[in-house]
């Protein structure tokens, strides 16, 4: 099939999916670059990588209005790329700098972008499932019709704030979707191994939930389910609870081993081969959308889209000393 | 100027507060249809409905984070404690989410918030249920902290609270609530963070916030009794801390007792020592005393809590040690 055989509809479509693929591309190539810059010094503290995970943020952001909500927990460095922060002033927070989303005060844990609706990464496992809630409640309260979508990761599920959340988010009915990543390790422990209920998914019965498992590492199955989750949310203002399955390549941080004790080579590597960025490249390889010398082309300008943020935030300043003493209190 | 009961007029102070922004709301446990666990609130669920006054299910942690949320999301929440022992359980979003947001956003994100309800020891409640919370709460960076001792003190707090644009602790006292005084009929605002003088004196400053400060003022009478002129000072607010204030005093007076209701050990007392040694050293006659809880779990036996609580004769007694008449 060429581009000139397309009806409309299957070119709006496919330039969707390109727009996804080069995002997914874009969050791997950004990882992969704060993973170097870290290594050199210039990232400090805790840096958690969403490689492999890539799927995920994208086809559920993909599905959002500018003027919807998304919270975060501390792996958020590829849902505030998408929801609209440069990757310039996210490198730049990566690095502590003035010029950095959150001025240097957040770091990795903690990027903001109000304008952009982008209410945080939150570093507290769980502790921002209520906030979700909150603003939802928010949202309710005004009359506005905007969503609010809270990521965290399946070891919150085991957090009291989580069922709290849950139970009073569906007595109120808030436009909220619970979107949790199951990346199957809290840390190095396997869910497993602390769950009791390992279908996070059959949660949502506790609290008379709408609910849908869905495949992680598909980005167009991610993007499907979470526009059925935010029609139930915009139109009925039902919340939904998502387990989405899928796997993240690297340790848990970035001081943390690739595999060690907790998890074997060859586990990591047969994840590997459900690799979303490759699954949709082949996917629309053989539709015809893109070919070889277009992705390689894709990848060279994310390379240099990379590169430039890497530079700004080197090259920018660190925060004014007296900048320690404001944005305690506001006046 | 109107007689009301403390509770009376917290009442006074959320109604108006919530009839001049549509964007204020309550929400706790019983704050509706049971009228508040201490009646706070009552007749609110009549005026504004369910939408303002949100009943929740026994989830502080939860709701606390959700008033969180809705401040982010441009709303201005009080979010109401049964009790501040219960709000333990809320610390984590009261701590890491409300005290920390405008700073981790790098300014991005004000946090308008109250959270309020009773603190310390009433009557024969034990271990669980009498605890003074404030020297925790307070220590905080990014959080005010409020303890009204007065009728009048707490409606102009407490409208004060709701329309600052931080997260603002409002201490009560469930022994205050029926606790009856003047409050002016007008407009009444208090501003956070000035102390004030209950009852002048020359001879010792007595400094004490909430609850304490009827303890001080019986003390101050007891000294009257004996010709010690105690100057009774009410912090009011813990965070931030009145400190010319307190200053002033103590150089007024050169002696210094410092009552609380909650432990010694990093205490809010130990702040106000601090202060006064390293900034009026050289106004001192006298080392500054501290009365506080008894360092122990509060026991239920009526006779071992009153000797537990600090108590007017304990204060007299640390008065006449810091003027040298013991």
């Amino acid at each position: 099939m060429t581009a000139t055989a397309r009806s409309p509809k299957d070119t709006t479509q496919a330039e969707l999916h390109l727009k996804m693929l080069r995002q997914m591309l874009l969050i791997r190539r950004f990882e992969e670059k704060a993973a170097e810059a870290y290594a050199l010094g210039k990232i400090g503290g805790f840096c958690h990588l969403y490689i492999g995970q890539e799927a995920v943020g994208v086809g559920a952001l993909t599905a959002l209005r500018e003027d919807d909500y998304v919270i975060c927990s501390y792996r958020e460095h590829g849902q505030a790329l998408i929801k609209g922060i440069s990757p310039n002033a996210v490198m730049a927070e990566l690095f502590g700098k003035a010029t950095g989303c959150s001025k240097g005060k957040g770091g990795s844990m903690h990027l903001f972008d109000v304008n952009r609706r982008f209410m945080g990464g939150h570093g507290i496992v769980g502790g921002h499932v209520p906030l979700a809630a909150g603003l939802g409640f928010a949202i309710k309260y005004k009359g506005g019709d905007q969503v609010c979508v809270c990521f965290f990761g399946e070891a919150a599920v085991n957090i009291g704030a989580f069922h709290e959340t849950l139970n009073m988010a569906s007595v109120w009915k808030l436009p909220v979707i619970f979107l949790c990543e199951n990346n199957r390790y809290g840390m190095g422990t396997a869910f497993e191994r602390v769950a009791a209920v390992t279908d996070i998914v059959e949660h949502a019965c506790s609290y008379d939930m709408a609910a849908e498992l869905v495949d992680g590492m598909n980005v167009l199955t991610v993007y499907d389910a979470t526009r059925r989750a935010i029609e139930r949310a915009r139109k009925h203002s039902h919340p939904t609870l998502l387990e989405v399955r899928t796997y993240r390549y690297m340790g848990h941080s970035m001081s943390d081993p690739l595999h060690g004790v907790y998890r074997t080579k060859d586990e990591v590597e047969e994840q590997k081969a459900r690799d979303p960025i490759t699954h949709l490249a082949g996917k629309l390889k053989e539709e015809g959308v893109i070919d070889q010398a277009a992705l390689d082309a894709m990848d060279t300008e994310i390379h240099a889209e990379v590169e430039e943020a890497v530079k700004f935030a080197d090259e920018s300043p660190d925060p004014e000393p007296d900048e320690l003493f404001t944005d305690v209190l506001v006046d | 100027m109107a007689t009301l009961t403390y509770r009376d007029a917290l009442n006074q102070a959320l109604r108006e507060e919530m009839q001049r922004d549509p964007n204020v709301f309550l929400m706790g446990e019983e704050v509706g249809v049971y009228q508040g666990a201490y009646k706070v609130s009552r007749g609110l669920l009549e005026e504004f409905g369910p939408q303002r006054v949100v009943d929740t299910p026994i989830a502080e942690l939860g709701f606390a984070g959700i008033g969180v949320g809705a401040a982010m999301g441009g709303l201005r929440p009080v979010i109401e404690f049964m009790t501040w022992n219960f709000a333990v359980l809320a610390l984590d979003q009261i701590v890491n989410s409300a005290a920390k947001m405008l700073y981790m956003s790098g300014g991005q994100i004000p946090m308008p918030i109250v959270f309020r309800g009773p603190n310390g020891a009433a009557l024969q409640l034990s271990s669980q249920h009498s605890q003074a919370w404030e020297s925790w709460l307070s220590h905080i960076p990014g959080l005010k902290v409020v303890a009204p001792a007065t009728p009048a003190d707490a409606k102009g707090l407490l409208k004060s609270a709701i329309r600052d644009n931080n997260p603002v602790i409002v201490l009560e006292g469930e022994m205050l609530y029926n606790l009856k005084g003047d409050v002016p009929d007008s407009e009444h605002i208090v501003p956070i963070g000035r102390a004030d003088i209950k009852r002048e004196g020359s001879d010792v400053t007595l400094v004490c916030h909430s609850k304490t400060l009827s303890v001080a003022v019986k003390a101050a009478e007891q000294l009257a009794e004996q010709n010690v002129s105690a100057e009774v000072l009410d912090l009011r607010s813990l965070r931030p801390l009145d400190e010319a204030a307190i200053l002033e005093s103590v150089t007024k007076t050169n002696r210094a007792v410092v009552v609380e209701e909650g432990w010694p050990h990093s205490g809010i007392g130990a702040q106000i020592v601090d202060l006064i040694q390293r900034d009026a050293f050289d106004e001192l006659d006298a080392p500054v005393l501290r009365v506080t809880q008894a360092d122990v779990p509060m026991p239920y036996n009526k006779v071992l809590e009153r000797a537990a609580k600090a108590s007017p004769e304990k204060v007299v007694a640390a008065a006449r040690r810091v003027l040298y008449l013991e």
